[in-house]
Formats: structure tokens, sequence, C-alpha cells
């Protein structure tokens, strides 16, 4: 059948129809839906894992135990999973197994911009690259027959172009797969030295014989027109360069970008003058060509930096470029904001009016760095503030830890957070770290978590403690809060800085945006009583703004949290129930 | 073989875009077009500016669009209509929904938003057709409707039978508010 799919629901229609049977993976931006997709066909268990690492090894226990797996996570969730990945490489696989990974390009959703490529060389783990989402499907279904054929993981790389990007697909019928029986085989499994040394050469072996199939694999394609330049591309790349060049170029698209073909390659350059490889971020293509005495164009006329498009291409071809009109420079950005109602607010706004340091994590809540709050001084990767901080604070001492705190979200602190928080607890140090439990992944667009009672098919789940967590690790002071009591939360933050212990405040308010969250009226202002003082406006709240210099509420925006009417001095922010 | 076209819809996280392109896809895919649909999801759904692309044709390659190649914007929201203006093709249509959004620069006074923008846009030779989206939407019976008001309107400019569109709508919109949404299709279409 015809339909329109993004490409992480076509992945999942092709998991689907390869008689893929299990699924664990993290949510991530471009990744997530993927796994959503996938969990709506009944045939195929998915799963939220709490870490990348830990969906990485379901997947290769579900593939050991026989059955078809996969994993699916964003390019900085390998990292998290680059552990079990390498050596997954030397075990190789039972039943088939394909590791999803998403790129992002441009960082439109990231903390940085790296090229998964690197990893597939360097565990030496196939890679296949679709460029839409028919090729979604098609790939993701043929990466557990190379995986089966080659004993070893798969991994599909999507980028958010692709990722994100409806187009049309023909789907088909799922092929059930009998399970591989499990047998167990210590030499295969056991990754201990002695062992480990024996698979390492197979893995050089696979890698050639990998090598020649990519030669032969059809996803590796020659477009010849004739021409006397020669293109050599692959994913999104490949479709900004048929925008352009349609049929006017030689075209070789690469769908196998680990291990890359050197023959095809070879006969491609003989039969052009002049070769240009367009690939967006790192010059992987480009190296390999060099490496085999190919003489190729490639970063002296695209940057490793941001994504490509049609423009990008034509450009750097000296191409002339569309006439268009240009915007006026006065137009006021539209940075993404905390939402009207964000539990996260108050927190912010009590750590900006009391200058706390403050380390922060990846989440919603980076949102707290931006104007007018600017309450967030580091953020790196998923966990890092809670380890930070002891770092920070191990550093510079007493003053520092009465004045410093880590913020982190209830599923972030389950990824990577609570080993941090151990640390802070073993390695004594009197830090102060505030989890901002909104009962949600939020981010990545509410996926549930260990901590909110529900799993990924929204079926009630065991629901972590967060307090008994805490407190089990050697925290002992753990204390609770409402975010959207100021008060509390501003005592709360002085009283914890101030003791020589450390201890854990937990900021707890469902997102504002679930669907079982109920909001209140939205709030008015008082003209007569509002004096113009803009004290509210120091929330960043974007239902509230000055107008007749007097503060006015969208009420198409607030949910009536009643945090900024706390805040005025002059009673001029009612309820909208009066 | 047909030029592909393209149509952009931006506006404000939060306010629907994605559900319009879904529906614009759709249509065309039923006309029998290739067609590919690309956004943005994550950091820019909190209020940001949103931007998807909607592109179909014979045969459509890239999935985004680059400035001075939409024949279409349908803009949300005024101050994201002239931010995107770079991206309409000469001779293009702006379809806006003449209602403000204050980014937040503006909410903490750091930029003021632009006075008179549809007008100096119209100054500049940009045809613009803007259209009360919100109140329209309301009288469908939710402001949510804004974008399926905005579709209603593009859908004057099209050669797609209005029959099509409302069966589209009835796939892609939860049954409880198909009434509602064909509502909105409607007063936008007839505007």
């Amino acid at each position: 059948m015809k339909e329109i799919m993004i490409g992480n629901g076509a992945v999942a229609r092709g998991l689907y129809e390869a008689g893929c049977d299990i699924i664990s993976s993290y949510p991530g931006t471009p990744s997530t839906e993927i796994t959503e997709f996938a969990a709506k066909y009944e045939d195929i268990y998915c799963e939220w894992a709490p870490n990348e690492k830990v969906a990485m090894e379901v997947a290769f226990g579900a593939s050991l135990a026989g059955k078809r797996s996969c994993c699916a996570m964003k390019h900085v969730g390998l990292n998290v999973a680059a552990d079990p990945l390498y050596t997954l490489s030397y075990t190789g696989v039972n039943g088939g197994m394909v590791i999803c990974v998403a790129d992002d390009p441009g960082m439109h959703s990231s903390q940085n911009e790296q090229d998964s490529r690197h990893h597939a060389i360097a565990s030496k783990v196939p890679m296949l690259e679709p460029a839409d989402s028919a090729e979604s499907l098609l790939f993701a279904k043929e990466a557990f027959e190379i995986s089966e054929k080659f004993d070893t993981p798969v991994i599909l790389r999507m980028c958010t172009r692709i990722a994100h990007s409806q187009s049309i697909v023909e789907t088909g019928e799922r092929k059930e797969i009998a399970a591989k029986p499990y047998e167990k085989n210590p030499s295969k499994f056991i990754m201990m030295p002695g062992n480990a040394k024996k698979r390492h050469p197979f893995v050089e072996e696979r890698t050639k014989r990998l090598s020649e199939f990519s030669e032969d694999c059809v996803f590796n394609k020659v477009e010849e027109n004739g021409a006397e330049l020669g293109i050599i591309t692959s994913g999104t790349s490949y479709q900004y360069v048929k925008e352009v060049f349609g049929d006017k170029a030689n075209i070789l698209k690469l769908g196998m970008v680990n291990p890359l073909p050197v023959e095809i390659i070879k006969d491609f350059a003989s039969k052009v003058k002049r070769v240009v490889v367009i690939e967006e971020l790192d010059s992987i293509i480009e190296t390999h060509c060099r490496n085999i005495g190919i003489e190729v164009e490639g970063k002296e006329l695209f940057s490793c930096v941001g994504e490509f498009s049609q423009r990008t291409i034509a450009e750097a071809f000296g191409f002339e470029a569309k006439e268009f009109d240009k915007a006026d420079s006065d137009i006021p950005i539209r940075p993404p904001v905390l939402c009207a109602g964000c539990p996260h607010r108050g927190i912010f706004y009590c750590l900006s009016k009391n200058k706390i340091t403050v380390h922060g994590d990846i989440g919603c809540y980076t949102l707290g760095a931006q104007a007018p709050l600017t309450a967030m001084d580091s953020t790196l990767c998923m966990g890092a503030s809670v380890s930070g901080i002891h770092g920070f604070n191990k550093a510079l001492g007493k003053e520092s830890e009465q004045k410093t705190v880590a913020v982190i979200g209830d599923s972030t602190f389950i990824h990577s957070g609570i080993t941090g928080l151990i640390n802070i607890a073993y390695n004594a140090t009197n830090s102060t770290v505030i989890i901002l439990d909104n009962s949600i992944t939020g981010m990545t667009g509410h996926q549930q978590n260990p901590t909110t009672g529900y799993n990924l098919k929204g079926d009630p789940a065991s629901k972590i403690d967060l307090e008994t967590l805490c407190r089990a690790v050697g925290i002992n002071r753990v204390t609770v809060v409402d975010p959207y009591n100021l008060k509390e939360c501003e005592e709360a933050i002085k009283r914890e800085l101030a003791v020589e212990e450390p201890s854990v405040i937990i900021s707890r308010r469902p997102c504002v945006l679930l669907k079982y969250v109920k909001t209140k009226a939205p709030l008015t202002v008082n003209a007569d009583k509002c004096k113009g003082c803009k004290k509210c406006m120091k929330l960043g709240c974007p239902a509230i703004r000055i107008q007749n210099k007097k503060a006015n509420i969208d009420t198409t925006l607030c949910v009536g949290c009643d945090v900024c009417s706390q805040l005025c001095s002059f009673d001029a922010i009612e309820s909208g129930d009066c | 073989m047909m030029e592909t076209k393209s149509i952009m819809i931006v506006g404000v996280g939060g306010q629907g875009s994605l559900l319009a392109s879904k529906l614009l896809g759709k249509v065309l895919m039923n006309e029998g077009y290739d067609v590919k649909v690309s956004e943005v999801h994550g950091m820019s759904q909190r209020g940001g500016s949103v931007v998807t692309y909607v592109r179909f044709g014979d045969k459509v390659y890239s999935p985004i669009i680059e400035q001075g190649e939409a024949e279409y914007i349908i803009s949300f929201e005024k101050l994201e209509a002239a931010r995107w203006t770079p991206f309409l093709k000469k001779g293009g249509t702006i379809i806006v929904n003449s209602q403000q959004i204050d980014p937040m620069p503006v909410i903490t006074e750091a930029a003021t938003y632009p006075a008179n923008i549809l007008e100096e846009l119209k100054e500049k030779g940009v045809k613009i057709d803007d259209i009360d989206a919100l109140s329209l939407a309301n009288q469908a019976g939710s402001t949510k409707a804004v974008n399926i008001v905005l579709m209603g309107r593009l859908a004057k400019y099209f050669h797609v039978d209005y029959d099509k569109w409302i069966k589209a709508i009835e796939q892609c919109v939860n049954e409880k508010f198909v009434e509602m949404n064909k509502k909105a299709f409607e007063l936008g279409y007839n505007y």
C-alpha cells in the first residue's frame, strides 16, 4: 500500500516487516518516533530503557536469545552505548540486530553535531544510510539480512532531514522469522581476553567480506549520465545534489557507508574528469577516496559545519542563486521558551533571584538559561550537572558549596544522574542537587520513564520512589517542594545550600502540557492596582507582557499557575474566577 | 515533467502546523503527486519559530525549501510572515493569520514588535492574503483550529476538489474533532 510516512515511521515499518520482535530505546530527537511508531505494531515488544547503554544491551540479550532485535537513539546516545557497541562487534549476533542512530546536522535539537559514521568505522560495524522514507523502510529490512549473514550488529544512520521528512513509501507484509535456537557458546559470547583475542581476527576478516559485499551492494548506486563531473554522495546530501544537477552529473550514491567500496569508486572516478565528494559533517568518504588513491575535491568546497541544502550545493559550484526579497533586519528573534505554566519556571526564578551558580543538564529546563531567567552556568551532556557540581565544589570548596546547585530532570536523573549522586555521597561534597520532577520525559515529546509509573504502552508499571532512591545512595537530606510555591522553593534552596551535608531537593509538579493536568482559569491584571513595576516580567512567562505601561496577561496562553501573582507587591494579579 | 512546487507553513511552536502539513501532504499524495513534507521536532516546539516544508511534483528530491523557492507561505502569525519572506518565490503569495504573538525579546522589552508589518510587506510588492483565522477558528468551535482555517484558505488557490480536502480531513483528524475542523475549513475557504 502507498503511504506517506516520516523517515522514522518508515524505519519502524521496515523493522515490523522484517519480523523484528524486540525494541529497546531511549528517546532523543530526532530518533524518538522510530520506537513510538514501532510500538503501534502489536507484534513488536517495545520499551523505553533508562538509557541507551541499557537499551543496546537489552537488544543484545534478545539477539542472543535468537530473536531479531533493535535499539534506537540519537547520535549522542550512541556515545552512552559505545561500550556495548564496540564489544558487540566482537561477539556478533544470534538473531539479527539493528542499531538505529539519528544524527542532527545543524543541531536543531542537540548539544553537538558529531558524525556517527566515526563510531561505525571505529567499532568495525557496518552502516547503512537511507536518503528518504522509502529507503528507510527498505534499509531497515535489509539491515537484518546483513546482520545475520555476516554475524554483526548493523547500524542504520538517520539524520534530522530524513528522520523527520515525510515521503511516500510502499508498505509490504510482515515476514515472521522463526527464532534461532539459543545454544551456549562461551568462546563467541563471553568476551574475556582469551576469547576476545580469537574474536578480533574474526572482526577483521568480516570487515574484508563486508567490503566485498559493499562492491555489489545494490544500495551503492551509480547514475551514469555521460557527464564530465562525477559526484560521490550519500543520505540527504544526495537529494540536494539531484535537486541541483538532475541528470547533468554522474552520481555515485552510497547507501552503505561503512565499509565503503573501493572498486566502484575507482571505476566511477575513471569515467569522469572531476570528482567531488558531497557529504554533511565530516570528511569520511573524501578521506576514504584519498586513501585509495583517488583525487577528489570535498571539504575545500563544503563545510564540516551545519546542514546542507540545494543552495549550499548550487553556491559551491557558482550557480546563480534564486532571487529573493531580504527580510527587514529588525525582526525580533523568536527563541524557544519555557511554556506558560511550566513547573520549572518557579525554581529558575528563585535561583536567578539569589544569583546561584547552576550546573544544568539536558532537557526542556535547559531553557532556564534564556533571558530573563538566565539561571544556568553549564550544560554538557546527560547527567553532567550532578557529576559536574561535585568537581566544581571539590575545586572551590565551602564557599562554592553554599551558592551552587545542579538541576536535572527526572528522566535525565535516571538516565545518568544517579551515578553522579552516588559519587557526591561517596566522595563527599556538600552539593545540592535539584531534581526537576515533571513526571515525564518532556523535551522529546512526553515519553514515559521509570519515575512516571507507566511504561511505553501507557500501562501501569513499577515506579521509582525518588526520595527513597536518593536516601538509599547516602543522601540523608531529601526535600520535596511544589515549584508553583515560590516561598517554599526559595526557603528550601537557601536552607539546603547552607547545611554542611549533601542534599537533594525534588521539585515536583507534572508538565503542564500533560493531558491529565487540570489547568485553572487564566489570571487577569487589575489595571487600577498595577503600578507597572515589571516585577512579574522577571519570570519570562510568555503569557505576560507590558501594554500601555501595565502588565497584561494573554488569556489564550495563561493556565492560572499563580506564580506571577506571588511576586506582585500590589495584589494586581487576580484569579480568573473572580 | 512538472517542476517541483514548494509551500512553507510557518508559525509559533504549539500552533498546530504539524496537522496542517499532514493534511496538505495527504491531499497532494491522493492527487497522485510525489510529496515530501519536512519538519523539525524538539527544541523548536517550545514556543519558538517553527517551519514546515511541503514540496510536490512528479519527482521531489530535496525535502527542504530555500530562499526564493516557495510559491506559497502559510503563516500562522504576522511576525513569522515577515521573517520567512525571503523564502517566497518572486510573485508568490503569503497567506497570513493576522494574529500577533509576542516573542520573548519583545516581552522582555529587549526588542519591539514591528508596527504595520503586513502593510510594509504589501508596499514592497509582496502578495499578502491576510485573514483573521483566530476569530474564524473560534467561530468553528476552537482557537486550536487556526491551522485548518488556513488550510481552507490555501485550498482556494488549488485545483483540488473541495470534497477531496474534506475526505483528507476525515483521514487526518481525530474523529471527535472532524465536524469542528470541517467547519473551520469551510470558514477559511469561503472567507
